[in-house]
């Protein structure tokens, strides 16, 4: 489902965010990509998202590989990807109603479907009595459930998350984790970049890769492979 | 549709910035306006100067008719020749009477005509040119009871040259104020893409097409330089008419013309967006 073999970025002229990274999620999977500031999380999930091409190796993502996809590609590929950050990236002075309904109407959903959908997908967020709110007034938590729910307008297999709860609470984190572990449980994919460690020891069953300085230093998978 | 909707709400947000593109976008199409009704009378006043371009073959006395004959046939089978009178040596007197009717006396006194016959040649339109008009001189003047031939070429020579200079200069021009004209609609453009880039950002995120987020942008960058040309063309009849009114007659230039510049306008202004979009859609 998303593959990358050997996979190299750099950045001249400073130098190397990654360095021969390769690692495979597969279909259904919860993984953790974890490590220090500047270690490479974030480059990793803009290779995913192929908002980035490597430098060397090569990014496999859904069927499409980053050696040959086209612009036709990468917008397939984006509707097939959903993309949560840190900081929300929301569209300020609009409703969370708006927010999630323009992202279905960027990406051709029918004018009469958008509305009630956006509403159902904020439901599932939890957020339908919030829905007719502007985002800017909403909470941090709250925000980012909106984020969510845009991302997954086009019902992704895949929900890549850079510090999806960098700026929440505890309380709002969990809500967030719990968000995630629904979704997943019910198919999607899931590839979450984190350094809080409590996190992911909090989901013993996840995978957790590790980086440190654009190298992957730990893959709980190949760990297990190893001592059985 | 959603593009016109776009397109449409961002005149309405930011319409101070679209009437002043529009309007910037005008005054550089009003340049060119101006230069093409001058160029134009310039190429009319120089057709109906060109319209008298003529070539007069004057014969001798003693012609016998068969040798007339055979002049005028070759001259009327040349390409370039349009049709070829006669002058008799009557005609010829009558004529200079009329024309010179000061000088009466002198063409009375005479008891002799003094005058020559001649062959008067009349060129089509497009072989008025110093080359067609020597070439035609040529060939009259290979006739050994030819005794001269005459057609101005001094001012040949210096109306063709006019006409190159007018058609270079309006060229010229026309090309630099186009420029500057897609230049501000360009930077309209690009202010209004910058205003959006969040939108864009987020577009480009969920997976829009490049078309879809294009097509908004295109079609304010053709709107403004209709609106432009439109502009431009108003002004411009402005300025034709209080000439014609004030200073002297001139001509309005044809209708497709002032359409076709009004086109012009919406063409580069579609491309000037293309151009300033281009750059951002390529950065991830
Ligand atoms: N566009 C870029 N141009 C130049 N260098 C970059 C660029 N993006 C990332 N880098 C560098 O690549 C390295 C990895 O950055 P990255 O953002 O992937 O780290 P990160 O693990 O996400 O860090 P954080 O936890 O702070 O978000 C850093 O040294 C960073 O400076
Ligand atoms: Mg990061």
């Amino acid at each position: 489902m998303i593959k990358l073999t050997k996979v190299t970025k750099e950045y001249p002229p400073r130098g190397r965010a990654l360095s021969d990274v390769s690692f495979h999620i597969r279909k259904g999977e919860f993984a953790f990509l974890t490590g220090h500031s500047g270690s490479g999380k974030s480059t990793t999930l803009r290779l995913i998202h192929m908002a980035e091409r490597p430098s060397s190796g090569e990014v496999r993502v859904l069927g499409f590989s980053s050696e040959l996809a086209t612009g036709r590609d990468i917008w397939k590929l984006r509707r097939r990807v959903g993309f949560v950050f840190q900081d929300f990236r929301l569209l300020p002075g609009r409703t969370a109603l708006e927010n999630v309904a323009f992202a279905l109407e960027v990406t051709g959903s029918p004018r009469r479907e958008r509305i009630p959908r956006a509403n159902h997908l904020l439901e599932e967020v939890g957020l339908s009595t919030k829905s007719e709110m502007s985002v800017d007034v909403l909470s941090g938590g709250e925000r980012q459930r909106v984020a969510i729910a845009r991302a997954l307008v086009n019902e992704p297999l895949v929900l890549l998350a850079d510090e999806p709860t960098g700026n929440l609470d505890e309380r709002a984190a969990r809500g967030v984790m719990e968000l995630f572990l629904e979704l997943n449980a019910r198919g999607t994919s899931l590839l979450m970049a984190t350094h809080e460690l409590t996190l992911v020891r909090s989901q013993p069953d996840a995978r957790v890769l590790e980086l440190d300085e654009g190298r992957l230093v730990y893959d709980s998978e190949l760990v297990r492979e190893e001592s059985a | 549709m959603h593009a016109l909707r776009e397109a449409l709400a961002a005149i309405r947000r930011a319409p101070f910035l679209t009437v002043l593109s529009a309007g910037m976008v005008a005054l550089a199409l009003f340049v060119v306006g101006l230069f093409t009704v001058v160029t134009y009378n310039l190429h009319q006043a120089l057709t109906r100067v060109e319209e008298r371009v003529e070539v007069v073959a004057y014969v001798r006395d003693d012609v016998r008719p068969e040798e007339l004959a055979a002049l005028e046939a070759e001259l009327v089978g040349m390409e370039e020749v349009r049709a070829v009178h006669f002058v008799s040596r009557e005609d010829a007197l009558l004529a200079a009477r009329e024309d010179l009717s000061e000088f009466e006396d002198l063409f009375t006194g005479l008891d002799e005509n003094p005058l020559p016959a001649s062959f008067e040649v009349e060129l089509h339109p497009g072989f008025r040119s110093p080359e067609s008009v020597a070439r035609v001189a040529e060939v009259a003047s290979i006739y050994p009871f030819v005794e001269a031939v005459a057609y101005g070429r001094d001012w040949v020579d210096r109306l063709h040259l006019l006409r190159q200079i007018g058609a270079i200069g309006t060229t010229v021009l026309g090309v630099a104020f186009g420029v500057v004209a897609a230049l501000i609609i360009a930077t309209a453009v690009r202010i209004a893409i910058f205003a959006r880039r969040d939108e864009i950002y987020i577009m480009r995120l969920v997976g829009a097409t490049n078309g879809f987020i294009r097509r908004p942008f295109l079609l304010e960058g053709f709107l403004t330089g209709l609106a432009g040309g439109l502009l431009a063309t108003g002004l411009t009849y402005a300025a034709y008419f209080a000439v014609y009114r004030l200073v002297f007659p001139i001509e309005w230039i044809p209708i497709e013309w002032a359409l076709g510049g009004v086109m012009t306008g919406g063409l580069f202004g579609i491309l000037a967006s293309a151009i300033a979009v281009r750059r951002y859609l390529q950065e991830v």
